[in-house]
């Protein structure tokens, strides 16, 4: 029975040693289940990997989730569980999180939102964000300028949701005033399948088409398939947006079916973790917001937006 | 005194109307083109959907087709560009691709099959569990990505879905093989007579010494060798498998398989009914494609409802003397 205690009581006195010194950070992400969260998970692990070699005093707890409902249970184990003394969270949907995180913050936790922004302000210290509403515009300034401002294009969106509304919102503010004519824009839901069908049946249905913004480098790969069935890929051209791979890589190889590509990162995760972690490893002040931009990805710049071992 | 039977014609005669609604709706609906897009995208849901007719006569279901779907691209996609660096004939290992596909086709639906059979676990619960195994395990298989086809091999491949033969594209004919081969089985050999005597009464069935364990666990392998070869006319197209990849398959092809006139409760089934089933699917997807009158909003909506009264037709309800 003594030994039994005093094993006890050492195990507590280390646990509570461990738990004094190190300082976590739980991280909470949505499942890898298309191609730009595969990305996501990718570049979360890796910036995981990197903080926690070169900071052996930072542990990195990372969780992922199916569903906003998921997520909230996360939350309340990292809190219960880990812990944790910050979060770095990427929410599934705004509203459903909104009050989950909060309610995490009044366990003075350091919070960090990715993406999609919170339904009520002020919960986050920091915020880091692609900008959806300026992808959509550099894709209509491109897809504009390209077509010297007239022109027919069809336009692939992804799903109803806030995310894709921005885009399109961003998109047609860009070519409003030109001779720019949007033959039709139909939902291909961020996936390859989709995007393949839905193009087919536009290249059926309208027998001049000068570009197809597609949105997303996924629904671009079926949009890509489906042009060249129909033997059309010189009279037109596809941009996407992301950043995948593939696309990076025809960008960089010159095809003129899809001369560009918008960048909208899944790397933000990165930068949201780095940040977090520079709060506990230094002095520096990082509260505050943190707006990506989403350049344009030509022939001349791609090759420092290509990262082959990335699943995305 | 010849009468038409509406029940057996329900289906098509929904399948007409939408036809028609399709010729108003815009006059590329009738171009060779799209008419061979329709029938070549409606032969996948089309080939599982005859395997889920044989499962549902026979009482049971199957809501792991999408994912295994998924699961089986992924495998022979992984397979096929592992064997690159072994084998040299492109074609060599197409068909070694096409073989392991119908294997892991068949092991699945026998594992389906055992564990309702033997295991005494309903199969909406084992389906449901091998649904969300398969549907993660090809997610795992990508790192949470997309598996890429090797260009090589897939320059090749790709003719299996876009070649044609006699103006059809290749996968039509698979679909129209198949339907008959399902035909002749399920309407004129003792297998098919046992699949409905199992499905109107599993009981009766067992007291007329018909091996019930044996022909369940023999519809679930079916329905894995369908998806097997909705998989090997589906990975050529896009060359790439992903967790995305055949969502929400299982619920189109039980959607096709109750338009066709398919009983859900199991007892009756219809194999021409399911074809028909399948390309009301796909064309309305395609007519809401080529018009701008409904609102993409409401897409889903105008599904719904064709859906429903397509089968509400079949049902003839409506008839009085019914």
């Amino acid at each position: 029975m003594k030994l039994l205690k005093r094993i006890i009581v050492v195990a507590g006195l280390t646990l509570f040693s461990l738990a004094a010194s190190a300082q976590t950070i739980g991280v909470s992400i949505p499942a890898a289940t298309h191609g730009w969260a595969g990305g996501l998970n990718f570049h979360a692990e890796q910036t995981k990997a990197r903080l926690e070699s070169a900071h052996p005093e930072l542990k990195i707890v990372l969780v992922t989730a199916n569903s906003a409902s998921e997520q909230a249970n996360d939350l309340e184990d990292l809190v219960a569980i880990h812990n944790m003394d910050a979060l770095v969270i990427l929410p599934f949907e705004s509203a459903p999180l909104t009050g989950p995180v909060r309610n995490v913050k009044r366990r003075d936790v350091f919070v960090t939102v990715v993406d999609r922004g919170l339904s009520e302000e002020g919960i986050e210290d920091v915020y880091v964000a692609g900008n959806n509403a300026e992808m959509g515009r550099v894709s209509g300034e491109y897809i504009k300028e390209a077509l010297n401002g007239s022109g027919d294009i069809v336009v692939l969106r992804g799903m109803p949701t806030v995310i894709d509304e921005q885009r399109f919102d961003g998109f047609m503010a860009a070519i409003e005033g030109s001779n720019i004519n949007v033959l039709d824009h139909q939902y291909a839901n961020w996936n390859r399948d989709d995007g393949f069908t839905v193009m087919q049946d536009f290249l059926s249905r309208f027998p001049k088409i000068d570009a197809v913004w597609a949105q997303d480098d996924d629904i671009a790969i079926g949009v890509i398939q489906a042009v060249r069935q129909a033997r059309r890929q010189d009279d037109l051209f596809i941009v996407g947006g992301g950043g995948m791979k593939d696309i990076i890589r025809r960008v960089m190889e010159g095809d003129r079916l899809t001369p560009v590509d918008v960048l909208y990162p899944p790397s933000m995760i990165s930068t949201a973790m780095e940040l977090t972690a520079l709060k506990f490893i230094s002095d520096t002040p990082i509260e505050g917001e943190y707006i990506l931009g989403s350049p344009l990805i030509t022939e001349e710049n791609a090759e420092q937006y290509y990262f082959p071992e990335s699943p995305f | 005194m010849p009468k038409i039977d509406l029940k057996t014609a329900g289906p098509f005669i929904a399948l007409v109307a939408i036809f028609i609604i399709g010729i108003l709706v815009n006059d590329a609906f009738l171009s060779t083109g799209n008419i061979s897009n329709i029938l070549a995208r409606s032969s996948f849901i089309g080939i599982v959907a005859i395997g889920a007719t044989f499962v549902i006569t026979a009482g049971g279901i199957d809501l792991s087709v999408g994912s295994m779907a998924a699961f089986i691209s992924g495998c022979m996609i992984l397979l096929m560009n592992a064997l690159m660096e072994s084998i040299d004939s492109i074609v060599v290992i197409i068909f070694l691709a096409v073989l392991a596909s119908v294997g892991i086709g068949a092991l699945a639906g026998l594992i389906n099959g055992l564990l309702t059979t033997k295991a005494k676990i309903e199969a909406f619960i084992v389906t449901l569990g091998t649904m969300g195994i398969y549907r993660s395990l090809v997610t795992y298989m990508a790192d949470g990505g997309t598996l890429s086809l090797s260009f090589t091999i897939g320059d090749v491949y790709s003719e299996v879905y876009y070649g044609a033969f006699l103006g059809l594209p290749y996968p039509v004919w698979v679909f129209f093989a198949v339907a008959i081969i399902g035909y002749v089985l399920l309407n004129m050999t003792v297998f098919g007579r046992h699949c409905f005597a199992v499905g109107s009464n599993e009981s009766v069935a067992r007291y007329s010494a018909i091996h019930v364990d044996r022909v369940k666990t023999a519809t679930y392998m079916l329905q894995g060798v369908c998806v097997s070869i909705a998989t090997i006319i589906y990975v050529p197209r896009l060359g790439s498998a992903s967790g995305q990849t055949g969502i929400l398959w299982e619920l189109e092809a039980i959607a096709a398989v109750i338009i066709g006139g398919t009983m859900l409760k199991g007892g009756y089934g219809r194999i021409w009914g399911t074809v028909v089933g399948a390309l009301i699917l796909t064309l309305i997807g395609n007519i809401l494609n080529l018009t701008d009158a409904v609102s993409n909003y409401l897409n889903g909506a105008v599904q719904g409802i064709i859906v429903i009264v397509a089968v509400y037709l079949q049902r003839g309800a409506w008839r009085r003397d019914s």
